[in-house]
């Protein structure tokens, strides 16, 4: 198991990944990808109970589940240095005849991807079924699953948290990117999500807080998380990141949500990300 | 063998559903079923009776009923997800088409009270847009059984098929015709009766239309091929066009939208192979509303002599 010193160096590849596959396919969705980069690290180097290979019913291991498909660079950065498929393949990333769609699909055969995501507030709904059928198996891991959190705007999260609450699916832990920022601004300006966690609470989950760009941190509170499953209830955990985590002019801002950088900007990113595990090869210079 | 195509009795087609969920869960221990608050109209209470714990209660949550379905496929369960058709359907047709479809998901999307006939609860219930709906969804068999027993028997078959099925089905009683504990052989059309002159093709309810249809223009000497078309999609087209390759002339019929529905599969087929004068017996561009079953099938078009008259303006075509 990798310590925090090996996961931080991890998060930075992994946040270089990111930078790369935006530049080249000039597109996809880097700001929250950037974000999530030190969660998506903790999970696949050290939370996840998980069989090496891939096995699309997630029998005897835990599983998760990507709600909000369009931080795709993240994760399949994740799943390739996870070793899931090789690292090359980043590079095809958006590209024709790619397993990497713009937003995640299992069409393609991608090992690692389980469900299709992209339009917003489905991916809880498929936790929970995976969560169920492993009650009805009686394995005792975990179903994993992240959400945005302007995605908590869509009303089928609502509904599956209701369920989740009522059904006692208490082998869920469900992490929201809590991020403040959607595509159109700020959660406050677009629609506010109000009082977070007591609406968590109110819908009778437990409910833990940490920050998502701490490793140390983020650690710990996955490892509560894990703590209080199967005491009746569903466990969420806001997550306080920032968008654009790591590179100083992308942070803080919904401006970097679905843009890519150009040459330029991406060679200043990449110079405030140490590469650690060696880039994948890209099609060009950087 | 129109003679043999005889009425035993009346039944809802949502209790062949009811029927076969129940046999189906005690032959496959695989077999799931979600509910979103109709398990009386779906008739789903014996299923939950003897295997409480693969039902789940989802309560007016459609769309998370279609998520969770597609999260106990994942982990290899067969899920059969039942609520009314609209529901099924329109409600949640994003959630459908990227986690079902898209996702090559092997879940059962089990819809009751399609069409028309759904009766009294009027249009917004009455949904005539579903078939063309789910057939556009890459991947998705779609299904409507024409009576009790048939219905019984897909609804048992599908859990053999790998992949997302669409299962149609109806509220009202309505003539059962077709063997008990038949074989159900998804994609592959029957035909009823054989005949020289016209090819009648029906879907659910409006099977035992055109077997009346075919009876009433028998008695003026005219011939007519009743085919049984209970899947829309894979679409047998082989059957389709011999029969029409034999009588040259077509008449569909459904309880659904002429736009999307099995007709214009068919018409489809037929102008890439074998084009041949065709009149739809189907829903002409609106909405349904209140009323008894029959009146309703009678005022839209879709009664018996709605399906005579049409099969005459198809011969008149012909010649």
């Amino acid at each position: 198991m990798a310590d925090i010193t090996q996961l931080k160096d991890i998060a930075s590849q992994v946040r270089r990944d990111i930078i790369r596959q935006t530049y080249y396919s000039n597109s996809g969705h880097p700001g929250g990808s950037l974000g999530c980069a030190d969660f998506f690290t903790a999970l696949y180097f050290k939370v996840l109970r998980r069989h090496p290979h891939f096995d699309m019913t997630g029998k005897g291991e835990d599983m998760f589940f990507l709600s909000n498909g369009h931080i795709s660079p993240v994760w399949y950065s994740a799943l390739a240095r996870a070793g899931y498929f090789p690292i090359e393949e980043l590079a095809t990333f958006r590209q024709l005849h790619s397993r990497l769609q713009g937003h995640p699909a299992t069409h393609e055969g991608l090992p690692g991807i389980r469900i299709a995501s992209g339009s917003l507030g489905q991916g809880l709904s498929v936790a929970i079924g995976a969560a169920l059928a492993k009650k009805l198996n009686g394995d005792p891991h975990l179903v994993y699953a992240l959400t945005g959190d302007g995605e908590l705007q869509e009303g089928q999260i609502w509904e599956a948290a209701m369920f989740a609450a009522h059904h006692k699916v208490d082998n869920l832990i469900v992490t929201v990117d809590w991020n403040g920022q959607q595509i159109d601004g700020p959660n406050d300006e677009v629609i506010s999500l109000g009082n977070l966690p007591a609406k968590w609470e109110a819908f009778g989950w437990e409910v833990l807080h940490t920050p998502g760009n701490d490793m140390a941190s983020l650690l710990h509170t996955l490892q509560h998380a894990g703590e209080l499953t199967g005491k009746g209830r569903p466990v969420v955990v806001l997550m306080r990141t920032e968008m654009g985590f790591g590179v100083d002019f992308m942070m803080g801002s919904h401006k970097w949500h679905g843009v890519a950088p150009n040459k330029e900007q991406a060679i200043k990113a990449l110079a405030q990300l140490p590469e650690t595990l060696g880039d994948y090869p890209g099609p060009g210079e950087i | 063998m129109l003679d043999q195509l005889i009425n035993t009795g009346s039944k809802a087609t949502r209790d062949g559903f009811g029927a076969g969920l129940y046999e189906i869960g005690k032959l496959n221990p695989d077999v799931v079923a979600l509910c979103a608050d109709l398990v009386g109209s779906l008739k789903m209470e014996a299923f939950i009776k003897d295997f409480p714990e693969r039902f789940f209660q989802v309560g007016i949550a459609e769309a998370n009923m279609i998520g969770i379905a597609a999260g106990l496929a994942t982990s290899g369960k067969i899920p059969y997800t039942g609520t009314f058709a609209n529901f099924s359907t329109g409600r949640v047709y994003d959630q459908l088409r990227q986690s079902i479809a898209y996702s090559d998901k092997n879940v059962k999307v089990c819809a009751s009270h399609a069409g028309l006939t759904l009766g009294e609860d009027g249009a917004t219930h009455q949904i005539l847009e579903d078939i063309g709906m789910i057939k556009m969804l890459p991947g998705f068999a779609v299904i409507c059984p024409c009576d009790y027993n048939q219905t019984k028997a897909a609804t048992m078959a599908i859990a053999e098929h790998y992949g997302p099925v669409y299962l149609r089905f109806g509220r009202p009683n309505w003539p059962v015709f077709t063997p008990e504990n038949q074989r159900f052989e998804i994609g592959k059309a029957q035909v009823l009766s054989a005949g020289a002159d016209i090819s009648l093709i029906a879907t659910g309810h409006m099977v035992w239309q055109i077997v009346e249809a075919a009876r009433a223009l028998a008695a003026e000497g005219i011939s007519c091929e009743v085919i049984n078309v209970h899947t829309i999609k894979p679409l047998d087209e082989e059957t389709i066009l011999d029969s029409v390759s034999k009588t040259k002339c077509v008449v569909s019929a459904e309880e659904h939208q002429r736009n999307g529905g099995l007709g214009e599969s068919i018409a489809g087929l037929l102008a890439r192979r074998l084009p041949a004068p065709m009149e739809f017996v189907a829903v002409n561009d609106s909405f349904g509303e209140s009323g008894k079953p029959m009146e309703l099938l009678d005022k839209y078009g879709l009664g018996i002599p709605d399906v005579i008259a049409a099969a005459k303006r198809a011969l008149q075509r012909k010649s």
